[in-house]
This record gives C-alpha cells, structure tokens and sequence, in this order.
C-alpha cells in the first residue's frame, strides 16, 4: 500500500517537478512569479488532446503509435514554447523595470485570459484523451506500476537530466547562471539578456508542455482550470526546493508529489490540494529559502 | 561624558568578517568621523549601532544603555537616528510628509483620536507640522513642502534625509557619506549643515570619503581597514599617522 | 510601440488561435490584432496623450478646487440618496453588489495600497465575515445586529493569525501565503460538512431587523450598504491622514528607512491587515444577509483577484480611485451583459494592458517606476 503511494507519487512528483522547474528558472532571473505558467501547462494538455485527436483523425495512430505521439508532443512543444516566448515578450518584458507588483498582475491577467480562452474555444466540461493507455504494467511487491506510469517517470528524469547537462555544459546554459546571479554583471560581460529570459521562458515552456501531455494521458481528463491549481502546486515545488535553484525544483516536486498521494491514501483526500498550502506555509516559516536555496541578507 | 561605547564589536556574514573586535567612544556634542578605504565596514558598523544588523559579539552603550540587541525602532525611539549611503526617502510621500514621520515616536496618539478628530489630535497633529517644518527649515527645504520627495534634486534629497534623521529629535545622529555625489558648493553647505546641527547640542558621528571635510570639522577620527580599527585620535594626529597613510591614505593615493 | 512588439502579439494571437479554430481564425485574428495594435500606436503617437492629459486636467480641476467639490460631492450623495425611489429593482441590486464590492475594496487597498503588502487572499476573509454570520444566525439563531461585530471580529482575527507568521516573509512569498490561506479556506468550507453544509453552503439566512421591523427589502439593504460605505471612507481617510496612515506608506516606501525613524514595521504591518480584514469581515455579513444564502464558490481566486483588480484600476494608495474602480469593476459584468461569456477574457487583457500602460491605475497619481516593493 505504502509502495503504491510512492510510485503514485513519484509519478505526481515528476509531472510537478518539470512545471516547478520554469517557476524556478523565471524567478531566478526576474524575480517574478509566472503567474500564467500553469497555464501553458494546461495549454499543453489542451494541445497534446488536439494534435493527437488529429493524428488519430488521420489514421496515423491506427498505423504508428509511436510515431503520431512523438509528432504530438514535438508540435505541443513547439506551440507552447512560441506561447512563452510570446507571452514574455508582450506582458512582461515592457515591465521590466516597472514596480514590482506591475509584473505579477500583468502575469494574472494573461492567466485569466489563457483559461478563459479555453474555456470559450474548447467549452467548461472535461476534456478527453484520445488515447487509452492498458492498465497493465509491472508487478512487483504487491505493487502495480503501469507502463504510462513507468513513461512519465523516465521521461520526467530525462528531461531533468538534460536539463542539468544544459545549464551546466552548454554557452547558453553558463549564460543563464551568470544572468540569475547577476544581471548587470551579466550584460556587462556581454551576455545579451534578452535572449536568456527568452530562452528561459521557452524551455520552461517546453517541458510545462510536456507535463500537460503526460498529465493527460494519466488521467486521461483535463479540463480549463487544471493550470492554475497545478500552477500553484508546483510553484510550492518550487519554493520547497528553493526558490531560484533548479536541483531544488526537482527535489521539490518530487516530494510534493510523495506527500500529496500519501497525505490522500492515509489522512484525508478531500484535502488533498490543501496539502500543498500547509506545506508551502510551513517551510516558508521554517527556512523561507526552501530546502536547498541559500539565504540572503539585503544589503542596507 | 560620553554618548556612545563601543568595545569589541565583530559582525561575521558566514565566513566573512565586516567589523572585528572595534571598540571606540565619542564624547557628547562632538564631531566623530569613521574613515577607511571601501569595504572597511563602515556601513556595517552603523548597522549594527541602529540595530538593522545585531552584532555577532560586543556590546554598544548609549547614554549608558546597553543596545546592541535591540531593533532599529528602538534604537531611533532611544535617540539614534541616521542617514543612509543610497538614499532611503519614502519617495511617493511628499517632502513634508517625509519629516512628519519621523515625529511618529514622538507624538503619539492612538486610532480612536484618529478616528474622532478629538482636540487631542488636532494639537498633536499641529505640533508635527510645526516640529517637522522647522526641521525643513533647518536644512532649507521649507519652500518644497508639499513637493513629491522623488521630484528633488539629488543634493535637495540628501538634506532631505538629514532633516528627516532630526526631526526624530535624536542625540546622536548617524550621517552616512552626506556628501557623496556633491559639488564642492553643495558640500561646504553640508559642512555647514553638520556644524549648525552641532550648535544645536546633537553629536554626530560621521562616515565620509572627503578628505577636507573630515578633518576640517572632526573632533575626533576612527579609522578602520578591513573591518579592524587602526587607529583614532585627533585629526592632526590621523594624518600624521604612519599606520593610517600607508593602509588607507597611501592606497587611495597611488590608484 | 517598438516595432517587434508590433509583430509579436498578432503572432501570438494567431498561433493561440491556429490549433484550436483552424488556419482561416489564425489568419483574420493576426490580421485583426495586426491592425488594431497599428491604430493604437497611431492614436497613441498623434491623440491619446493629448486627449488623455485633457480629462486629467479636468478632473485635477474638479478634485481641487474646493468649490466644484463642494457642490458635486452633496449633489452625489443626494443622488445616491433618491435613487431607491425611482430604480428598478435590478440597478439597485447591481448598486448593492457594487457597494459591497467597494467595502472590499477600501479594505484591501489598507493592505496592498497603503502598506504594500501584497494579499492574494481577501476573499478568505469576506468567506470567513459571510459564514460567521451564517452560522451564528443559522445555528444559534444569533441576529444581524449582535452577529456584525463578530464578523468583522472574526474576519480580522484570521487576518492576524495569517499576518503574524507571514510579515517575515518579503513581497512576493507574501502573496503566495495569502493564497494558499485563501485556498485553505475555501477547501474547508467545501469540506467541513458538520459546520458548513459543504458546497451545498447555508441557506435561510434572515435579513437584518430594527426595532422589530424587519430590514429585508433591497430598499433596506441598499440604505445599510450605503451607511457603511459611508462610514468607511469617512474613517478609512482620516487613519489614512493621521500617523498611523503616514507610517503605513513609510513602510510601503522604505521599510528600513521607516524603521529607522522610529516605526515598528512589524506593528503596523499587523494594523493594517487587521484593519484591512475586518472591513472584509463587514462586507462578508453584508453579503450573507443580502443574499441569505451562503456558499464557497462565492469566494474563490478569481474573487479575490477581482478585488485586487478593483484597487489597481482605480489608482493604488488613493481611496476615491478605488471606490471608483470598485464602482466600475462591479458595474462591468451588468454592462457586458451581452458579452457576458467573455467578461473574464476581456478582465483578463485589461489587466494587462493597465500594467502596461497605466500601471498607476486611472487615478493613481504618480507611482515611480523602476522601484521594488519595499516589502
């Protein structure tokens, strides 16, 4: 039962993880809470269900499964990733030196916008996915572990992986700690700024795309408003880990995700989403620069 | 006799040490400037007297209290104010208003009084614009009272930060780099400014990089280097300080 | 405008629209918002800063010469005073929802405009003011009169319990907080069925009664409405004008500076959500009475963004722009009644588009750029 959770939660953990990372990644830089982040999330979801519906249409999914998957999250990425790109350039980055609080409600407002949006284009009720993933998986200590459940996990790993391997061996990668470190240093030595916080915005993006898909897949239902309650529940991921530390995302999620489906199997799950608070509250009380992030004092 | 104590003040971030083992005291209505090249933990050192930091270790003795634990609204409510290096107005507020809060733990009256605009309230509100006038005038701001503070010139805000600093009527007040950025007229105006202040019976304890100003106003100089105080004494003697010249009058020197 | 801008958001337009309503919607939408933004940056290079300065200047006239407002003000008041005679029921519920609104409003903005102190939640508090009352009159038959302090006990009481771990916390993780307490809230009235009939919520709340009579006409609760917005403002201002308002903005200005001169920011943090709530706990009650019939879905995110877009638009900090933000916020939904499907959508662009442009708000006077929340 104990061995269920976890694998249920890593699965959760891994889906939270990938969201939490573009949180981590813009606040790093910006200072900003993405407000709308969830919502590409969603919008990946709501994509993911689209482009495969499609392909089925086209009788690719009879033919290769394998293939109109990879075609569906290929183009859910690519779209999602224009969105941020898109989404930064317009609603933040005229914002860039405007107080504080102008960012963040410009970043509500484009969440307001993208659910209702959905909402109108693609109705208020469920969503299905067009695919139907078999239950059957491994077996192993009493345990089921379903072979989507397996995907989302591995994939949720891999693109972590990369993700590590990017920012710490590519130009790009280096550019991206030298500009969350420092932004005037950063242009300074020549980094062209801009260019990273689009960067920044696109891989957070991408793999926001890739949880949606994945997300849907599991539950098989997604629905308009799936973005902002995951969006502040991987945004907690992320200031569970610490905020600004991309490690601490991943740990993060990892362990929202254990804590959620075990909280729900042995205390309530009515109050499932509330977990996600009461956590958030208590480690910001606790140690507010999250698990792995590092305290600093302002400089009077 | 003496106004403030100091004996062995150390603040450590994590490894770093920014003020260690400084110990110093500055007679009452004196003129005392802490000087030393950047990074000397001047700015630490007025931290921790406010209270903004708490010291790792040492105690600081005001008016023969001990402070050294105590938040910054305690210390100006005990009689130390301060000015800041960046300037730190409340920009939004009006010049006026700026110097009115600085009244705050001064005058007091509660939310009721506020609430019912009873007699009480009137005459203390008076009294604050009258004490926070005359702290414009003191400075010579009077004229942009009801000016945004962000609308003034750069000089206009750093005097502006004085008159806030003695409108909280302190004893000892804290004047961090008053002149940096200044012309040499608008700095002789400060020199002027720090002297009045003095006449009114207040002690100033000074951190500034001109060179004239500091010894053509100090009673006394403190001198840190890396966070150590290496010497203090009158400003004849400071100059002549072999110490003093070769590890912070030397090195400014030969840049 | 910058010139990539102008290519941006028609293509984010378009590629928002291609998977979900085909290449043709992707086109007319890129070309729509393609040209639309052109006008815009037309107006804006040729008209609108003229036009704009223009209404400025007329209404610093108005709110400054004393002798316009002397006149205006009372002919206001008796305007708002007459209307129940000659309104049709439905305008008087809209202006009775609206004066609801401003209440939560002028509350919030004691928070997030004089302190600057970001609040996520309010509506937790509005829940919490509605369901005391709900409660306290459904299952200890307790009445409107005796129960109104209580809420508004109640609702600050909570603002206290979440400002005193909160405050340590700086602008942004603030937020985040007064979320997750919102949302906390919520969860709890949707789940605590014993106390509160879960998402059923409460019904058979009784209205209001003096000296017997009872108050249950939209006459009444109009007039109650009004009294308290009256008696918001009147005592919202003169705290907002006293030492304690002053040191509210001090802190929203430079928390280490007010400190510095003697302000325990701690201290009058706490005020200021206490004295924020508690106006939350007022209209929560005025609610629950006015509609007798309380449930969660009332008080959800989007509520309390809805109160935070009130005090923003209107002009942050200035108590006549958010009752007037409030005012038109509230008003909105009943003129896009024909829209009312896009009401959101259209919210949501509009906030954008505020920030982008007037991030001061209509009234808002001069909120410096290129500054970080002191908080």
């Amino acid at each position: 039962m104990l061995l269920q959770q976890l694998i249920n939660g890593l699965t959760l953990g891994g889906v939270y993880a990938l969201i939490a990372l573009g949180y981590t990644m813009v606040y790093g830089i910006l200072e900003l809470i993405n407000f709308a982040h969830g919502e590409i999330y969603m919008l990946g979801a709501y994509l993911g269900i689209i482009f495969l519906a499609f392909f089925t249409a086209a009788g690719l999914t009879a033919t290769s499964l394998p293939i109109a998957l990879f075609l569906t999250v290929l183009l859910t990425i690519i779209f999602c990733s224009a969105y941020g790109f898109a989404m930064e350039k317009t609603a933040y980055k005229p914002l860039r030196n405007a107080p504080r609080l102008s960012p963040l409600i410009s970043a509500i407002g484009v969440s307001i916008f993208l659910q209702n949006y959905v909402m109108l284009t693609q109705g208020a009720t469920d969503k299905v996915f067009p695919y139907k993933f078999s239950s059957a998986g491994f077996q192993f200590l009493n345990v089921n572990m379903t072979y989507l459940q397996a995907i989302i996990i591995a994939v949720s790993a891999l693109l972590m992986l990369l993700l590590h391997l990017f920012i710490q061996k590519t130009r790009i990668g280096k550019a991206m700690r030298a500009t969350a470190q420092d932004k005037t240093m950063a242009s300074l030595v020549g980094i062209n700024v801009d260019i990273i916080i689009s960067a920044t915005f696109v891989i957070g993006a991408g793999l926001a795309a890739v949880a949606g898909i994945m997300v849907a897949a599991y539950y098989g239902l997604v629905n308009y408003y799936i973005g902002y309650i995951a969006g502040i529940k991987a945004f907690t991921a992320a200031v569970l880990g610490g905020i600004g530390s991309i490690p601490g995302a991943m740990l993060g999620g990892i362990v929202l995700g254990l804590v959620e489906s075990i909280g729900a199997a042995y205390i309530s799950s009515e109050y499932k989403d509330a977990y996600a608070f009461i956590i958030l509250i208590i480690i910001l009380l606790i140690k507010p620069s999250g698990i792995l992030g590092k305290t600093a004092e302002e400089k009077v | 006799m003496f106004v403030l104590e100091v004996s062995n003040l150390t603040k450590r971030f994590g490894g770093i040490r920014a003020v260690e083992d400084v110990g110093f005291k500055i007679r009452d209505n004196s003129i005392v400037s802490i000087i030393g090249p950047n990074g000397a933990g001047k700015t630490t050192l007025f931290n921790c007297l406010t209270g903004i930091t708490r010291p790792t270790k040492g105690n600081i003795l005001f008016t023969d209290k001990y402070i050294s634990k105590l938040p910054p609204h305690k210390t100006a409510e005990m009689g130390i104010a301060r000015t800041f290096q960046n300037i730190r107005l409340f920009s939004e507020m009006t010049v006026m208003e700026n110097v009115m809060v600085s009244q705050h733990a001064r005058v007091r009256y509660g939310l009721m009084s506020a609430i019912m605009k009873n007699n009480g309230f009137r005459k203390k509100e008076q009294t604050i614009r009258e004490k926070a006038f005359e702290y414009l005038e003191l400075v010579g701001l009077e004229e942009y009272a009801g000016d945004i503070a962000d609308s003034l010139p750069y000089g206009s805000q750093r005097r502006l930060e004085i008159a806030r600093a003695m409108a909280t009527e302190p004893k000892l007040i804290l004047l961090d780099e008053p002149t940096a950025g200044m012309n040499p007229a608008e700095t002789s105006e400060v020199m002027t400014l720090i002297k009045k202040i003095r006449e009114l019976g207040k002690t100033i304890l000074l951190i500034e990089h001109d060179m004239r100003l500091v010894m053509g106003i100090s009673n006394w100089i403190v001198v840190l280097d890396h966070g150590v105080k290496i010497a203090e004494g009158r400003p004849d003697d400071i100059k002549n300080d072999p110490l003093v010249i070769e590890a912070y009058l030397g090195r400014e020197m030969s840049h | 405008m910058k010139g990539n801008r102008l290519i941006v958001i028609p293509l984010f337009a378009a590629l928002l629209l291609l998977p979900f309503k085909g290449i043709q919607a992707a086109v007319i939408m890129f070309i729509t918002v393609s040209a639309g933004l052109m006008l815009i940056s037309f107006l804006r290079k040729y008209r609108i800063p003229e036009g704009f300065n223009k209404i400025k200047a007329g209404l610093q006239i108005i709110t400054e010469n004393s002798s316009i407002k002397n006149s205006i003000i009372p002919l206001m008041m008796i305007a708002f005073l007459v209307s129940p005679i000659f309104l049709k029921d439905y305008y008087l519920d809209v202006l009775i929802i609206s004066g609801i609104y401003i209440l939560l409003a002028l509350g919030l903005n004691i928070i997030v405009g004089f302190a600057g102190l970001l609040n996520l939640g309010f509506a937790a508090y509005y829940a919490i003011g509605a369901y005391a009352y709900a409660i306290a009159n459904t299952k200890f038959g307790l009445g409107f009169w005796p129960s109104l302090p209580l809420s508004a006990m109640f609702a600050a009481i909570a603002g206290l319990i979440v400002a005193v771990p909160a405050l340590r916390l700086r602008g942004d993780y603030l937020a985040i907080v007064t979320l997750g307490f919102g949302e906390i809230v919520r969860l709890v009235l949707n789940n605590w069925d014993s106390l509160t009939n879960g998402p059923n919520g409460i019904t058979e709340i009784a209205p209001p009664s003096l000296f017997g009579f009872s108050l249950g006409k939209l006459q009444h609760y109009y007039y109650i409405v009004f009294v308290f917005v009256l008696l918001s403002v009147f005592i919202i201002r003169r705290v907002e004008l006293s030492r304690i308002g002053r040191a509210w903005k001090a802190i929203r200005e430079n928390e280490i500076a007010a400190s510095s001169t003697g302000i325990n920011a701690t201290k009058y943090k706490l005020y200021a959500f206490i004295f924020g709530t508690f106006w939350a706990g007022i209209a929560g009650i005025l609610f629950a009475a006015k509609m007798r019939f309380v449930s969660p879905e009332s008080f959800t995110f989007m509520e309390s963004v809805l109160m935070l877009s009130m005090v923003i638009l209107g002009g942050i900090g200035n108590i006549y722009g958010v009752v007037a933000g409030a005012f038109i916020l509230a008003l909105l939904p009943e003129v896009l009644r024909g829209v009312h499907d896009y009401r959101m959508l259209i919210l949501g662009i509009g906030l954008v588009l505020l920030m982008l442009f007037r991030p001061q708000g209509l009234w808002g006077g001069h909120y410096r750029r290129n500054k970080k929340c002191s908080s």
